[in-house]
């Protein structure tokens, strides 16, 4: 739908990073969002157990899908860096790495606000996927370490995709070591979805959390990737305009050496 | 023109997959043995990236067997990004270059093994002694540990510091040690980065004379030098480098090192 | 490969040697800590009895931070790194070799932890094989993770601080499992030792693999 008024115009004033889609998925979320808390606060039944803690599931439970979906999509882009120094890939690895981080943090925070009314603890020891989660928290914040230093973009992204991978590969290792070092005092319920404990309202709400947070990710997702491209162009210029300061350095020192 | 083509018999191996074990130790020779024009380094408008910096803006060179190439330019021209690109340490981003009859775009591991670099970096160990660390570097190499000694000697390292520990040398007894860790290798290309700087008068003239000898035994030899009087006697060729560019290449000096080898100038 | 890697590991180890820096400084480190961890917990028996093993892997991963810093700082001090390459050496030999000089130094201080721990904390050591057994595949899963981490980081100026952000989450299923099976081994929790002894030989294969094949694309990025 662009005409070539506006493509002259997109030349001339700095890009943005949203367009037609970002913005009806900006909505989406929006609307998504509002309906979500409404559904769950006022709609949902409360539990038996848990009683109005349990509507913490609606928040945590796709909060902690969605990390691990945006992990594995840094594991993958760092692998095709590797192998086929894709800087598209690079780019979503990045962005999904912060995206990610962002969603284990709230993960890990909303998880101990839960844990204090159902376990009377925000913090269980004993609990495998809390404590793996957090290991995995650790590792994507050295990530992100990683990708803060000062250094050449290409260098930093195969620094960061070797810790995108040993990360992902460590993962099966961690989750293990920490099943049995935890199996004596677990908490953390079973999975509510396989066991079937979930029914009706419940299950849709926290299903329609799940797309809810999905299309926000996707959403903070574009996003960023659009940051990361603009923030490359700056950084590294055209390298065609690159090419050509480099050359008049060139022209200057033949001219000095023909005229002595 | 003719691309660089050893012996039919160590085609295959040279195109990518050398193993080091069947590394041919000794090569110097085989290059002079070959057809007269033969170019060692061939660079056509190559473009290559520190960083994001074009530190090499396309860069035009060919080079064949047994010159000896002084290059020369201002400071940030690109001298010895050119060196390090023709060691096979750097990826051309763009044009087309090819060392020793290898792409530089497939075959880097290639080029590394049958060049010699000397650096700014001396690549030594400051706690192992001068001969372990030589030592070192030949069994890394392939190369037979009993060219150590003689290297030495050609370098002017007296017996009594073989076994001092590197960290103990002055920087030009240093700059000498890793010398002679090139010339250990016994490349078929040498790249010397200010082979004469922190080198008093007579490390100087034993330079000169290992390029002579290095020229006359048929290897190929590039050096970046400020020191214009002694080289541009020595070379055989002057190009200038400036902006990343190769901006003149001229017929130099009395081309000294190559003075008795008429048949690999015939330009 | 392995021709490479001994040579490169024994050429780590001399340095080392010549240098001293673990006989004066890594290993009288690798004390003090075990006497602060006496002094925090009150040199309470039955706490230090409890704690022993956790002290025991804490202070090694410290002490393996240090001697990946120094494995690494070794290839970039002079540019080796490069001339690495140009020997071509195979990176996954440079890798192995390097992590068995690693490996070795932290072995080293271990004896010396074991006797701390048995002087100072009054451990008694009920299965010297699983005991044995377990510093070694722990150890040669720190060094391995450790020494691809190192190279990540080679070169960087803010690798003193990066490092660590880097190695301990990493590591954090060896201290688990290093720990447990330290427990069953100095006696002092009931627990299966040995199980935890294959989840460290599944963790130090993993990691070995790992370093083997990423370390060429961290030592091409000079």
């Amino acid at each position: 739908m662009t005409t070539s008024m506006t493509d002259n115009a997109r030349e001339v004033s700095p890009p943005a990073t949203g367009s037609r889609t970002t913005f009806w998925l900006g909505v989406v979320s929006l609307v998504g969002v509002v309906a979500l808390i409404l559904l769950s606060f006022f709609v949902a039944p409360e539990d038996d157990d848990q009683h109005d803690a349990v509507r913490m599931i609606f928040i945590h439970v796709p909060m902690a899908m969605l990390t691990y979906v945006a992990f594995s999509l840094t594991a993958i882009g760092s692998v095709l860096w590797l192998w086929k120094r894709s800087v598209w890939w690079d780019t979503v690895a990045h962005g999904a790495a912060e995206v990610g981080v962002m969603f284990c943090g709230l993960t890990l925070f909303t998880g101990s606000i839960w844990g204090r009314p159902t376990w009377g603890t925000y913090w269980d020891w004993g609990d495998v996927r809390l404590v793996t989660t957090m290991i995995l928290f650790l590792i994507m914040v050295g990530y992100l370490a990683v990708r803060s230093l000062d250094g050449d973009t290409a260098t930093l992204a195969t620094r960061a995709a070797v810790i995108g991978i040993i990360g992902a590969v460590n993962m099966p290792i961690v989750n293990r070591s920490v099943t049995w070092w935890a199996s004596r005092r677990t908490l953390h319920q079973k999975s509510s979805l396989t066991d079937g404990k979930l029914e009706g309202l419940t299950l849709f709400t926290m299903m329609f959390g799940l797309v809810v947070f999905s299309i926000v990710m996707v959403w903070m997702l574009i996003h960023r990737f659009r940051i990361s491209w603009l923030e490359r162009q700056v950084s590294e210029g055209d390298l065609s305009e690159a090419l050509i300061a480099r050359r008049a350095e060139a022209a200057v020192v033949s001219s000095e050496g023909g005229s002595k | 023109m003719e691309t660089y083509r050893p012996g039919s018999h160590r085609c295959e191996r040279l195109v990518g997959d050398v193993t080091p074990e069947d590394r041919p130790d000794v090569v110097v020779g085989a290059v002079a043995a070959s057809v007269p024009r033969v170019s060692v380094v061939r660079l056509e408008a190559v473009v290559a990236l520190l960083g994001r910096f074009p530190a090499l803006a396309g860069v035009d060179l060919d080079v064949s067997a047994g010159e000896v190439v002084l290059i020369q330019g201002p400071n940030g021209a690109g001298k010895s990004t050119l060196l390090r690109l023709c060691a096979g340490l750097l990826r051309p981003e763009s044009g087309h270059a090819e060392v020793l009859g290898l792409d530089l775009a497939t075959s880097r591991a290639g080029v590394r093994r049958r060049v010699g670099l000397l650096g700014h970096d001396t690549a030594l160990y400051d706690e192992l002694s001068v001969r372990e660390n030589l030592e070192f570097w030949a069994a890394a190499s392939r190369v037979d540990r009993s060219a150590v000694d003689p290297a030495l000697d050609r370098l002017g390292v007296s017996r009594r510091l073989h076994d001092v520990a590197v960290s103990k040398l002055s920087a030009g007894q240093r700059r000498r040690v890793a010398l002679a860790n090139v010339v250990v290798r016994r490349p078929e290309l040498w790249l010397l980065d200010e082979p004469h700087a922190g080198l008093d008068q007579s490390g100087r003239d034993l330079v000169d004379d290992l390029v002579v000898d290095a020229a006359q035994a048929g290897a190929t030899v590039l050096m970046a030098s400020h020191e214009l009087d002694r080289t541009v006697d020595l070379a055989s060729r002057t190009v200038v480098v400036a902006g990343g560019m190769v901006v003149a290449d001229r017929v130099s000096g009395s081309g000294r090192a190559v003075a008795g080898e008429g048949e690999s100038r015939v330009h | 490969m392995f021709t490479d890697a001994r040579l490169v590991a024994a050429k780590d180890l001399r340095i080392e040697l010549r240098s001293r820096v673990t006989a004066s400084q890594v290993v009288p480190f690798a004390g003090l800590v075990l006497v602060l961890f006496g002094f925090a917990l009150d040199a309470n028996k039955p706490t230090l009895d409890l704690a022993t093993s956790g002290l025991f892997w804490v202070t090694v991963l410290f002490v393996s931070l240090m001697a990946v810093q120094r494995s690494t700082a070794i290839e970039t001090t002079d540019g080796a790194r490069r001339a690495l390459l140009l020997a071509g050496v195979e990176p996954g030999a440079v890798f192995l070799g390097k992590a068995t000089a690693v490996a070795a130094q932290l072995l080293a201080v271990e004896v010396v932890l074991i006797g701390g721990i048995v002087v100072l904390y009054n451990a008694t050591i009920e299965e010297p094989a699983l005991l044995i057994a377990t510093c070694v595949v722990a150890t040669i899963g720190i060094a391995s993770a450790g020494t691809l981490l190192g190279a990540l980081v080679a070169g960087v100026r803010a690798r003193e601080t990066v490092l660590p952000i880097l190695m301990l989450p990493v590591l954090a299923p060896v201290l688990l499992g290093a720990t447990r099976a330290f427990d069953d081994a100095l006696g002092s929790v009931a627990v299966n030792g040995w199980s935890w002894l294959a989840m460290l030989i599944g963790f130090t294969a993993i990691n070995i693999a790992l370093g083997v094949l990423a370390y060429g694309v961290l030592l091409e990025e000079t």
